[in-house]
């Protein structure tokens, strides 16, 4: 079953759409059906997805669209921002104790989340930073979750603490502690037990922990690949054990990682960072922006988005835009246009920004693109700005300046009657008169060989 | 928590029509439960559709309707001779991605295979992750079956070339093989389990061969993704679903089989050695919809049968019992179902 990415079903839903002054409530509605299929398909939890898009709607319908995109980009790139705010824009590190008394890291989490994975991970982390760790097995159930703690340990060079599996985890814990305030630990790591769901029992061991040690933060572990259960989990372990920031892990596979926007969007706790691998070092900071961009499956269209925003020159295009209207256009206009294509990334790029990228994109034959250019500069000024100026001697002229056969110039000056004609057309139909990339696109189209 | 088995079961007496709202409430419970939204909506359209054709107009009777749907779309994709491979001597290969319970799951099919009276060996081609072997040991030990194992970070497919060869020597009928975590878009590691699968194809060609791919029940829709990847590795024949019994509610089992093809086979209920049991299609969409209430109040009617659907649909351990049931029995359950149904 192939995942139809959500650039590529936006894309068809935005080609039916067009460049108009702004957002309507229908062009809104139907982009936001296929944003919604994606979250959901991305395991973003149900409830956070219906409030989201009922947020977005507000937000979009009656937006003014700005220079440069297409209604549905429009839709997008609001979609991003809103998407950018939920997940939190600020990261955040971890709090250590003041001075050098030892900070407490408790981590827990469900079964398979990958809790002592992590822990040998975070100490890595820690030592980089100049930390002396101390890691502690308080997981005296699961088989072997102690020597696969130490182990861990060893690759990373840390201090694994162990009494046992004979030992009650609280037990353990305060003995940590000590041990670390004894040897001049700056930081104890609590791995503890997993369960495949929330009980009372875990709850209570963990909350035991909390009271008998001062656990400065305790990290819940997630698995991104979680389902729509990740809200219920977190919100679990929150209400029960408390906790104060969120590890995502498994980050390295394809999951888009809803589960993260989720649960920032239900208990406000911050994602601090993310699993990205299997060797120690694969344990990253959180970005809270990439991972919305993530979520969405669209990384490339938002980076275009921003693109089109910085690079557009307002200027250029309402320039064109006036003659556009009046149904003039000449040769200088469209080397404008190229100009601002190429700072774009090239005309298959843009294609791709306009909802014809991917399978649709149709095939762009920059070699012809350039030569138009080379043709357009051998014409003199006057003959950019008018057209008509174009006899059959000035042809052959061009022609040899640019050095490509004649037959090259009538095609362009023809097709460029024809694209102009069409200008005329549209510029009349655009009463608000902005140049969306849409009309550029038709644009484009007609003037290439 | 509430999961989607017992949300779903209490769904439909809140309702007194059939409206918007209800199919409404209805998807946002089918979503929630990790059914997927494509899933979701084909199930709901189909409800509809038998609602109108029916001219049903009492939500309860939904209830039926859609156990039914769900069901239907389950056992499609299975069939009787699933579970063959258990028949004679067999190599199972166990793989998923990382902490979705697969050495858990090994250690309960040697159990299982155990109390069948069958020989069984296990071979730790986990030497990938730290203490993966120790933690099978434990298993070996508990279920009482023989191992074999490499060196940590030893070469897995050579433990499973050993493994095959200990297992014929010594007359062994079910060697079940423990496969490192891996995330399935990792190319080495896909191509380490590709090499597995040649090793087991080549060195054993007379045994029959079972992939299972293990999802955990708390995985959303990226569990489709895993399933497709590894089956494009290896022969996956089967899903095994784990921590059915946790906050997971499972439903991701129906994307998995209306959109991948592949039948679950077994699933995790607990923490025991005991806690696996056999897939059951008609089970499942009983236990999800609640349905097996009313097969309770249908108790008059059909005493005899009504005892042994009910233990049948209950998701609780007790259909060990039916495991020892007969397809006559099977079939009255069936029938039973479909009488309700008015079929």
């Amino acid at each position: 079953m192939a995942f139809e990415s959500l650039t590529d079903k936006l894309q068809n839903v935005f080609k039916s759409l067009r460049s108009k002054g702004s957002l309507t409530e229908e062009d809104v509605k139907i982009a936001l059906k296929e944003v919604k299929m994606a979250l959901l398909e991305a395991d973003v939890n149900f409830r956070v997805v219906k409030q989201f898009i009922n947020s977005v709607t507000e937000k979009a319908v009656g937006a003014d669209v700005m220079n440069g995109l297409n209604p549905g980009q429009m839709v997008v790139k609001i979609v991003n921002e809103e998407m950018t705010a939920l997940m939190g824009s600020e990261t955040r590190e971890l709090v250590f104790a003041p001075g050098k008394s030892v900070t407490v890291i408790m981590m827990c989490g469900l079964n398979g989340a990958g809790k002592t994975t992590t822990c040998g991970k975070l100490a890595e982390k820690l030592k980089t930073k100049g930390k002396k760790v101390l890691l502690t097995a308080c997981d005296v159930y699961r088989p072997a979750a102690i020597r696969q703690l130490q182990v861990n340990g060893e690759k990373t060079g840390t201090d694994v603490f162990t009494m046992g599996d004979d030992v009650s985890p609280v037990h353990i814990a305060k003995e940590a502690v000590a041990h670390a305030e004894k040897n001049g630990y700056n930081v104890v790591v609590l791995d503890t037990a997993g369960r495949q769901e929330i009980d009372e029992e875990l709850m209570a061991e963990l909350a035991d922990i909390k009271a008998s040690v001062t656990v400065h933060d305790t990290i819940l572990v997630v698995d991104s690949c979680t389902g729509q259960a990740a809200v219920d989990v977190a919100v679990g372990f929150d209400e029960k054990v408390g906790i104060d920031g969120v590890i995502l892990t498994k980050l390295d596979g394809d999951s888009r990682g809803g589960a993260a926007l989720s649960v920032r969007a239900i208990t406000g706790k911050p994602i601090l960072f993310a699993a990205t691998g299997e060797k120690p070092t694969d344990f990253e900071q959180f970005y809270p922006d990439r991972m919305a961009s993530r979520i969405l499956g669209m990384g490339d269209v938002l980076s275009l988005i921003e693109k089109a925003a910085e690079n557009v020159d307002i200027e250029t295009s309402k320039n064109m835009n006036a003659k556009l209207k009046k149904g003039r256009f000449d040769f200088n206009d469209y080397l404008d246009s190229m100009k601002q294509v190429n700072k774009m990334g090239g005309m298959a790029s843009v294609l791709s920004m306009m909802g014809m990228g991917g399978k649709n994109m149709p095939a762009i034959d920059e070699a012809s693109l350039k030569r138009n250019e080379a043709i357009i500069f051998s014409m003199t000024k006057a003959e950019r700005a008018d057209p008509k100026l174009l006899n059959p001697k000035r042809k052959h002229r061009i022609a040899k300046g640019a050095g490509v056969d004649i037959m090259y110039v009538n095609r362009l000056v023809k097709q460029f009657e024809q694209a102009s004609k069409l200008m005329k057309q549209m510029g009349g139909s655009m009463k608000k008169g902005r140049m969306g990339l849409g009309s550029l696109n038709s644009l484009m189209k007609n003037l290439k060989m | 928590m509430a999961g989607i088995f017992s949300r779903l079961s209490g769904f439909f007496s809140e309702y007194e029509e059939i409206s918007d709202e209800f199919y409404e409430e209805l998807e946002e419970t089918l979503v929630m439960g990790d059914v997927g939204i494509s899933s979701t909506e084909e199930i709901i359209e189909e409800l509809k559709g038998q609602v109108t054709e029916r001219k049903i107009s009492s939500p309860d009777e939904c209830r039926l309707l859609l156990a039914n749907i769900i069901k239907d779309r389950l056992g499609e994709k299975s069939s009787s001779s699933d579970y063959d491979f258990e028949l004679k001597k067999c190599v199972i290969l166990v793989v998923g991605v990382n902490g979705v319970g697969k050495t858990t799951t090994v250690g309960k099919l040697a159990a299982r295979y155990k109390r069948l009276g069958k020989k069984v060996m296990l071979a730790a081609a986990d030497t990938f992750r730290a203490a993966a072997g120790e933690q099978l040991d434990v298993w070996a030990e508990r279920a009482g079956v023989q191992i074999v194992k490499g060196k940590d970070g030893g070469d897995p497919g050579a433990v499973v070339f050993d493994a095959i060869q200990a297992a014929k020597a010594r007359d062994i009928d079910i060697l079940i093989c423990d496969t490192a975590g891996r995330l399935h878009n990792k190319k080495n590691l896909m191509n380490e389990l590709k090499k597995i699968n040649s090793i087991i194809t080549s060195e054993y060609p007379e045994a029959g061969k079972e992939t299972l791919v293990v999802v955990d029940a708390s995985t959303g829709q990226n569990a489709k993704e895993q399933a497709k990847e590894f089956k494009e590795v290896t022969d996956v024949s089967g899903v095994v679903l784990t921590k059915l019994d946790g906050s997971a509610k499972g439903g991701i089992v129906i994307a998995i089989e209306s959109e991948l093809s592949i039948p679950v086979k077994f699933v995790g209920v607990g923490e025991k050695i005991t806690d696996l049991k056999k897939f059951d299609a008609m089970g499942y969409a009983a236990a999800l919809t609640g349905s097996e209430e009313l097969v309770a109040h249908e108790e008059e009617k059909e005493k005899d049968i009504k005892s042994r659907t009910v233990v049948y649909a209950t998701q609780d351990g007790r259909d060990e019992v039916v495991v020892g049931a007969s397809e006559q029995e099977k079939e009255d359950a069936f029938a039973f179902f479909r009488s309700l149904r008015g079929e």
